[in-house]
Formats: structure tokens, C-alpha cells, sequence
């Protein structure tokens, strides 16, 4: 027994140990879409969701967790950079750009959202920003369905269907392609996509986290006037704050869009922004890391519901008594209380969050 | 001109509904300092209690007029219940903490309000009982409802009896010094945290009578209602000067105002066929539809928040507000 420590031990402390986990890391989100697509495509689906939802997430992230804005609208700025997807590459105009024209677009239309959003408000309270990014997501959602007429622009509530795939060369990602004797299918290629593009975010996002930026939005966070007599133009740096988290939301719109080949209004209504917020919240605001973990607990919640309270009503009641719909919503809210009650930093919290309260136990 | 006293008509009903539950938010803003992002669902609770309590003596022997006033003596109680509970569970523990904490937590209380709602009562627009005749007078072309007099009649009757609370009795001088200062307020011997359970418990008072106000002005509930009528309550608070008691109710009825009018006169106004010589395709598509709206009374909605940026922007401390001095 203590030769079997011994021995982990050993390995843990193993120079090469570090690249050794990141090597099965690798390796198991490599190979982990197989697994998956043996048990049901639809699994597949869901994880790309989730990959989805910690882009999301991420983005949220900046605002909220590093420069503590809270953003109650932030689904608007998937909603648009999805919209922008669907409609330069759709028959809805007959415009069919390539994916890597339209993300960049999404992503800087989203941006400028942001900053128009963001600069009347930000020199405000952050209750205020609340509000009115929340106002600002209905805004959204009400043009979003309104502006079939007298132009047809949106197509109001019926959305834009037939959104072109994504497509590199001649790999089309709606096909299945057999490559090295394994089936490629459609959901399988995003989600290596998806991975790439959450990848290249958690870099950013860790880049950011020590960067010069990075640290004036954590001073804003803690007291914005101390920020500001250090020197930081609080103004700029919380404007930036948002046109970078929007233009997370409108890269991972655009890839929503095209994923699912058909948007309306529905699908960017205000219970989204509650959904990604729980996330960043539960997984530990300011915490990569955190986010991206709550990004996937939370997204697998609904699943895990559908496949054990409906049964389990049904065993009990004889019939389903509350939706898992409306417990995934209970647990939202209770999470956001129960989080904020008792666990503020998440269940991941930011390692400069414990390094504060280390050095408050110490003096 | 009928068609702007119709609308100021119905901007006054609406405006008086805003006032009243705008004067939730600035009370407990007033006092701590933080929204309470779940007071538009305690007015959608209030909605709905009093819509079971009338649906379920609808049909008994008691005058229609008792039947209403029981339903608003149930739904105040409960809705005082739940804005107690609430200040309670999500707003005390987190006196103190940073901002977004107890915003955070709002949210999840308005959550969980909602879809405990949406259980009980139903997934789908519930019909409020109209079981009082409701006769319609005519004024100078313009129709008003006996309805639409007895919510605008008792917005005032209440804004008068809550600024009679504030300025004129103990509890009032309480709550005064505690918005002022807590601190100093509780060496003065107050005791602080029943004032602000009060004020809890008076401004969901308030929400539960504006949610039957409101259920029966348009004879539906649905448990989503609270939270556009609670932003639009809350922009009438900023409006106003949030804080400011006299704020709330001016806010609100000017909001109430311009929100129909607007809806009554977009569509006139972004009518772009007023204009068609400005180019050949726009005056071929308004002699084909004889109209060309940009955008149209469906965007009612959207006024409200145009109105709560315009304020922010230009005037963040409101009509009647004092500057808000940023307590760190």
C-alpha cells in the first residue's frame, strides 16, 4: 500500500509530470467525441453546446468577473453576432460569405454594440448598468423580432433558417467525412472547432487575467476611486472591458448559428443571460478556470434532469409532476442565492481571491 | 385630438400603476442604498393571489365590489409575507458585501418567485375575473373606464397616505434618519433592521395592490408579467430622482404619459411617407401601401428604456433627485 504512494508520489514530482497530464488531457478531449458519438450523436450536441456556453461564459467573464460590471444583457451580443452569421451567409439575402470573414464581423459588430451600450452608463453605479443592460437585451430581442417590417431585415419571429455550415476548403461541416478510417460527422467536427476556438479564448483570457489591463480591472472592481487616483482611466478600461466580452459573445453567436443552421428571437431571450451569468457565478467569478468548469456543470444540468427527475416523478407520482425545465430554473436561482450566501468566490475561486484573504488571516 | 386625450387618458391609468410600484424600488433604494430586482415580482404575485381569491368567490353570493376588496386584502398580506422573507434570506446576510452581491442574489429570488408562480398557477396567461360592471364615461371624444378612475383615484389615495407615513409619524422619522445614516440612526436608538424590514413590508404593500390594479386594467396575469413592469417601474424611479418619494410618483406618471402617447403617435411620426420626394423606391412603395412605418407602435416597449438612458445620461440624479454622492 505504501509502495503504491510511494510510487505516485514519485511520479507526481516527476519533471515530466506536468506535460504528462496535459498529454492525457489532450488525448481524452481527442478521442472523447467517439466515445460520445457511440452512446448518441445527440451527446455530441450537447457538448458542443457546453463548449458553447463556456465561450459564453468567458466572455461574461471579463465583465463581470474581472471588472465587476454586472451585465444582465449580455445574451444581446450573441444575439448579434448569430444574426450577423445567419444573415451574410444564409438565402435570406443571398449573401453566402465564408465563416472566417463573417466571425471577425460578428465579433467587431458585437464590439461596437458594446461600446454603445457602454459608454452612457459606465461612469454610472453598477446598479444602474444592471438595469440598463438588461433593458438593452430586451431592446435587442424587441428589434430582433420586429424588423420584418417595413424592411425585411430579421425576418421577425419566424428567424433565418437554411444558415450555411461552416466550411474549410472542400471539408464541409454539415457532411461526415471519413478521415484515417473514422467517421467524421457534422456535430464531431465542431466540436473540435469549438475546442479550438475555447482553447485560443482560455489563452486570452489567462493572458489578460495578468496583464496591465487585467489588473486595472481588478483595481476597479475593488474601489474605483482608488483605481482612478493610481492613474487608470476607469472610463476606458470598463469600455474596454465590454467590447471585449461582447465580442466573445458575437464570435460564439456566430458559431451558434451556424451550428444549429436556423435562429429566431427565442432563442436569445433574458433567461439566457440569467443561464451564463449562474455559470460565471458558480464556477467562481474572476476564475478562468472556474467559469469554464460552471459553463459545463451547468450545461449538462438539463440533460441529467431529463434523464433522472422525469423518470423518478414518474416512478413516485405516476405521472411528471414539475418539468425539469422549471427545476433547471429553481436551481439557477437557488444557485445564484445559495452561491452569493455562502460561497461568494465560487466553487473554483480565483487564486487571487484566496491570496487576499491568506494575507487578511496573517495581519 | 381625440386621440391624444385617449392617450393621455391611458398614460395617466398606466403612470399611476408605474408610480405605485416605482415607489417600492426608491423606498428600499432610499434606505439601503440597492434595487430590489425582485419587486416586480412581488407585484406579479400580488396579481395572482388576488386572481385566485376572486376566481374562487366569483360565483358566491357577495357583492362584486367585497369580492375585489377581499382579493386585495389577501394578496397585500402575502405579498408584505414575501417581501419580508425575502429582505430576510437575500438582503440582510449580505449587508456589507460587495455590490454585485445582493443584486446577484435579487436575481435568483426574482427566479425562483417566477417559476414557484408559474407551479402554482399556470404556465399560461391567466384571465383576470371581471366581475364588476365597468361602465365607460365619455369626455370630449375620449373614453374613460370606471376602472381606469378607481386605479388612478387610488394611486393618489395611496401616495397621499405613504407621504402622510414618511413625514408624520415615528416610523416615518425612523426611516428618514436611517436613509440618512444608519449608524448614527441606530445610536439614536432606532432600530435599524425593523426599519428596513418595514420598508420592505410597505413597499410590497404597494406592489400587491398595483398588481391587481394592473390585472384587472388589462384582465390578464401571467407569471412573467412582473419583470417588464418592474423595469419600466424602476426607470420611472430613476426618472424621478431615485430615492426621492415625490420623484417616484411624478416619474411614473410621466412615464405612464409618455409611453402612450408614444405608442399612440410612432407610428405617425416614423411614417416616412411624409417624406417620400426623398427618393423614387420610397414614394412607389407608399403609393402602393399609402404608408412606410420605420418603426411602429410595437416598439412601446422599447420607450421606457430610450426614456431610463436619455435620464441617465443627461440627468443621472433624476427630475427631482439630489446629486447621489458614489458611497464607496
Amino acid at each position: 500500500m505504501t509502495g503504491w504512494i510511494a510510487r505516485l508520489e514519485q511520479l507526481r514530482t516527476h519533471q515530466a509530470a506536468p506535460w504528462l497530464g496535459v498529454a492525457l488531457i489532450v488525448l481524452t478531449l481527442f478521442i472523447l467525441p467517439f466515445v460520445l458519438a457511440s452512446v448518441g450523436t445527440a451527446w455530441v450536441r450537447i457538448t458542443n453546446l457546453a463548449i458553447l456556453f463556456a465561450l459564453l461564459s468567458l466572455g461574461l467573464n471579463i465583465v463581470v468577473g474581472f471588472a465587476g460590471l454586472l451585465d444582465l444583457g449580455y445574451i444581446a451580443f450573441y444575439a448579434v453576432g448569430a444574426y450577423c452569421y445567419a444573415l451574410l451567409a444564409s438565402p435570406h439575402f443571398g449573401l453566402h460569405l465564408p465563416f472566417w470573414i463573417i466571425l471577425p464581423i460578428g465579433a467587431a459588430v458585437a464590439c461596437v454594440f458594446g461600446v454603445l451600450l457602454g459608454a452612457p452608463t459606465l461612469k454610472l453605479r453598477g446598479d444602474y448598468l444592471a438595469i440598463v443592460t438588461l433593458g438593452f437585451g430586451e431592446i435587442v430581442r424587441v428589434f430582433l423580432n420586429n424588423l420584418s417590417q417595413p424592411v425585411n431585415i430579421t425576418n421577425g419571429p419566424q428567424g433565418v433558417t437554411l444558415i450555411d455550415p461552416f466550411r474549410i476548403g472542400k471539408i464541409d461541416f454539415s457532411r461526415t467525412d471519413d478521415l484515417f478510417g473514422l467517421a467524421f460527422s457534422g456535430p464531431i467536427k465542431y466540436y473540435y472547432l469549438l475546442l479550438a476556438v475555447l482553447v485560443v479564448a482560455i489563452v486570452i483570457n489567462l493572458r489578460q487575467q495578468n496583464s496591465r489591463l487585467g489588473r486595472a480591472w481588478v483595481a476597479i472592481r475593488e474601489d474605483e476611486v482608488a483605481a482612478q487616483a493610481m492613474g487608470i482611466n476607469t472610463r476606458n478600461v470598463k469600455l474596454l472591458a465590454f467590447a471585449m466580452g461582447a465580442s466573445f459573445g458575437g464570435v460564439a453567436g456566430g458559431i451558434f448559428a451556424a451550428t444549429q443552421g436556423f435562429i429566431s428571437p427565442e432563442s436569445f431571450v433574458f433567461v439566457e443571460s440569467i443561464m451564463v451569468l449562474s455559470m460565471v457565478v458558480l464556477g467562481g467569478m474572476g476564475n478562468v478556470w472556474g467559469v469554464v468548469l460552471g459553463a459545463i456543470l451547468l450545461s449538462f444540468v438539463p440533460e441529467i434532469l431529463r434523464y433522472t427527475v422525469e423518470p423518478a416523478q414518474k416512478a413516485v407520482f405516476g405521472r411528471l409532476l414539475i418539468e425539469p425545465e422549471v427545476i433547471r430554473m429553481l436551481l439557477f436561482g437557488l444557485a445564484l442565492v445559495l452561491m452569493m450566501l455562502y460561497r461568494p468566490a465560487g466553487l473554483w475561486p480565483s487564486s487571487r481571491r484566496k491570496r487576499e484573504l491568506s494575507e487578511t488571516d496573517q495581519s | 385630438m381625440e386621440i391624444f386625450l385617449q392617450q393621455l387618458i391611458n398614460g395617466l391609468t398606466l403612470g399611476s400603476v408605474y408610480a405605485i410600484v416605482a415607489l417600492g424600488y426608491t423606498m428600499v433604494y432610499g434606505i439601503v442604498q440597492l434595487i430590489n430586482f425582485a419587486h416586480g415580482e412581488v407585484v406579479m404575485v400580488g396579481a395572482m393571489v388576488a386572481l385566485s381569491v376572486i376566481s374562487a368567490l366569483a360565483g358566491s353570493v357577495l357583492p362584486p365590489l367585497v369580492i375585489v376588496f377581499a382579493g386585495i386584502l389577501c394578496a397585500v398580506p402575502v405579498c408584505m409575507a414575501v417581501g419580508f422573507v425575502m429582505e430576510r434570506v437575500a438582503y440582510r446576510p449580505l449587508r456589507g458585501a460587495p455590490r454585485l452581491a445582493p443584486l446577484i442574489t435579487a436575481i435568483g429570488i426574482s427566479i425562483i418567485l417566477q417559476q414557484v408562480a408559474m407551479i402554482v398557477w399556470s404556465r399560461n396567461p391567466l384571465g383576470f375575473p371581471q366581475i364588476i360592471d365597468n361602465p365607460v364615461f365619455e369626455i370630449a371624444g375620449a373614453h374613460i373606464s370606471a376602472v381606469q378612475i378607481v386605479i388612478i383615484l387610488g394611486s393618489l389615495l395611496m401616495m397621499a397616505g405613504l407621504t402622510l407615513l414618511v413625514f408624520r409619524t415615528r416610523l416615518g422619522i425612523a426611516m428618514r434618519a436611517t436613509s440618512e445614516n444608519p449608524q448614527i440612526a441606530g445610536l439614536m436608538g432606532i432600530n435599524v433592521n425593523r426599519v428596513i424590514s418595514a420598508t420592505f413590508v410597505i413597499g410590497a404593500g404597494l406592489g400587491a395592490v398595483a398588481g391587481v390594479m394592473v390585472g384587472t386594467y388589462y384582465g390578464i396575469a401571467h407569471y412573467t408579467m412582473g419583470s417588464l413592469l418592474g423595469m419600466k417601474a424602476f426607470s420611472a424611479a430613476v426618472l424621478g430622482g431615485i430615492g426621492n418619494l415625490a420623484g417616484a410618483m411624478l416619474g411614473g406618471i410621466m412615464l405612464g404619459v409618455v409611453e402612450a402617447l408614444g405608442a399612440g403617435y410612432i407610428g405617425e411620426i416614423m411614417d416616412l411617407c411624409h417624406i417620400s420626394g426623398i427618393s423614387d423606391a420610397l414614394a412607389v412603395r407608399c403609393a402602393q401601401d399609402g404608408h412606410f412605418v420605420l418603426f411602429g407602435s410595437n416598439y412601446q416597449d422599447v420607450i421606457a428604456f430610450l426614456v431610463l438612458i436619455a435620464v441617465l445620461v443627461f440627468r443621472p440624479s433624476g427630475l427631482l433627485g439630489e446629486r447621489v454622492s458614489d458611497r464607496a
